[in-house]
């Protein structure tokens, strides 16, 4: 019997060509890139990406608990020192019960994303059932795997529900892909996961969990530069996910820390008009 | 031995500003028309607006040549819409066509830096920001190029809207009328000329209303 190899087949081209065939045709086959005709393709890319500067200050985490999975992530998108946005949507909705979150170069993770989205419907649409959260981050790594070294910026978390319960997978632009059930990802992720891990429970409420991702946002924005702009909350369950909550982290700072107005030794009034 | 870098870029800089304001009913794009390379001006008249479609027009700076090459990719991909949908494009549609089309040379990126303004099936006014490779975001307003860490600073001043993000939700269209928004345009561009050598001589400004496109051209300091 014949050893059948097509599995290993990668449709990633390494050379660009060919892009204007699937001009009507396009995301069924791996997206084909141009690349630049040049002898030295990391020293190209290395300038090309201090052109692009992609955004990687960011602080987002997602948890797993008794009641599915919370994901949270700031809004602050920065090119080098300048805030290009503060109200990046760094939570994509991949179809109606999976999350992606975005870290790393703002372009790649779009775009990855909505292709990741696009096979998962396609996946639904041959298979006539839907993709498991597993399945979904296998098919992004994968994805991300064969353009290893070229430059992408992607530290991302599939969030979803499937027929096993919850699911939370991390993946980023190594092709790297871990199960667990506590991630934070970027800039701001060492003083997310602070308070994250210091409030976790697994028997948490829903709104208990939505608070302590909210906090752990909070916090990230406070002392990270490259994090900011709003805290967005969403809560994946058996139907579904739904955005919970979405603050400025600029009122949430009075909101947990109220400044209460001193009182006066002296007050200093208007003289009266002779 | 150290590594021999390339002497020779096939990129450049043409320099310029472009912003976008989107209006209840209306959208105004503008952009001046300078266009430079290094300390020189290589004319003082050249259009950095291109309108796509009825409902879209596209305001780029950055490196000319690229942003050319990518009129033409856009130009023919609306062709080939309108003959499969027999109707023109909209806003959004071309929002994502023109992201799309930037991340397809992730590895050799269109040294572009777009505003996309337009308005949408409800006739509102709808502005999208881009980075380079195609990065995209709808806001109500946007400024791009060399001048826009001069621009968007005041923009934020003056019409600063709730975040998109915010729940419950609250609109990010701007509560300007059309005068007051064109106004603001004219206002922001002479600021900006006054500190930023790359941007000035004149300022060509389009208003997009669901009845048709007027254009405005008005002088800048040409120094």
């Amino acid at each position: 019997m014949k050893f059948d190899t097509s599995g290993f087949e990668t449709s990633m081209p390494m050379i660009g060509f060919g892009s204007s065939s699937d001009l009507l045709d396009g995301f069924s086959s791996v997206p084909s890139f141009d690349l630049p005709r040049t002898t030295d393709f990391d020293g190209f890319q290395k300038e090309a990406v201090q052109m692009v500067k992609p955004a990687k200050g960011t602080t987002t985490l997602a948890f797993i608990f008794k009641e599915g999975v919370m994901v949270a992530a700031d809004s602050r998108a920065s090119m080098g020192g300048y805030i290009s946005s503060q109200s990046v949507k760094k939570i994509i909705e991949i179809n109606p019960y999976m999350l992606g979150t975005m870290a790393g170069g703002a372009a790649d993770c779009q775009f990855w994303h909505r292709n990741l989205g696009i096979k998962c419907r396609l996946h639904e649409l041959a298979n006539k059932r839907r993709i498991s959260v597993s399945g979904a981050s296998k098919l992004l790594a994968n994805m991300l795997y064969s353009y290893r070294g070229m430059g992408l910026s992607v530290g991302t978390m599939i969030a979803g529900w499937d027929e096993t319960g919850p699911g939370l997978y991390y993946v980023d632009n190594e092709g790297g892909r871990l199960k667990g059930d506590r991630f934070s990802v970027g800039s701001g992720s060492p003083y997310a996961y602070g308070v994250l891990d210091s409030g976790y429970k697994f028997d948490m409420s829903v709104a208990e969990a939505s608070e302590l991702a909210r906090r752990s946002i909070y916090h990230a924005t406070f002392r990270d530069g490259a994090s900011g702009g709003v805290a967005s909350v969403y809560h994946v369950g058996p139907k579904g996910w739904t955005k919970l909550s979405g603050d400025d982290v600029g009122e949430l700072h009075y909101h947990y820390y109220p400044v209460t107005p001193a009182i006066a030794e002296q007050v200093m009034e208007e003289a009266a008009a002779e | 031995m150290t590594k021999q870098h390339a002497n020779w870029s096939p990129y450049d800089n043409n320099g310029g500003t472009c912003v976008a304001i989107a209006g209840s009913d209306y959208c105004v794009i503008a952009a001046d028309t300078r266009m430079s390379t290094g300390y020189s001006i290589l004319s003082r008249d050249y259009s950095k607006i291109h309108k796509l479609a009825d409902k879209a027009v596209l305001s780029s700076s950055g490196f000319q040549a690229d942003v050319k090459a990518l009129q033409k990719v856009l130009k023919s991909r609306h062709l080939i819409y309108q003959h499969q949908h027999n109707k023109q494009m909209s806003c959004p549609a071309m929002a994502q066509l023109l992201s799309n089309t930037l991340y397809f040379k992730r590895f050799f990126p269109y040294y572009a830096f777009n505003v996309l303004g337009g308005l949408d099936a409800e006739g509102k006014g709808c502005v999208f920001t881009y980075d380079a490779v195609g990065s995209y975001e709808k806001v109500g307003y946007s400024a791009q190029g060399s001048g826009s860490t001069l621009i968007m600073p005041f923009l934020d001043n003056q019409l600063k809207s709730p975040s998109p993000l915010l729940l419950p939700a609250q609109d990010s269209i701007t509560p300007l009328s059309e005068a007051e928004a064109v106004d603001l345009v004219k206002t922001v561009f002479a600021s900006a000329t006054e500190r930023d050598i790359y941007t000035g001589d004149k300022l060509e400004i389009m208003i997009l209303k669901a009845d048709g496109i007027k254009t405005e051209l008005i002088d800048l300091r040409k120094d």
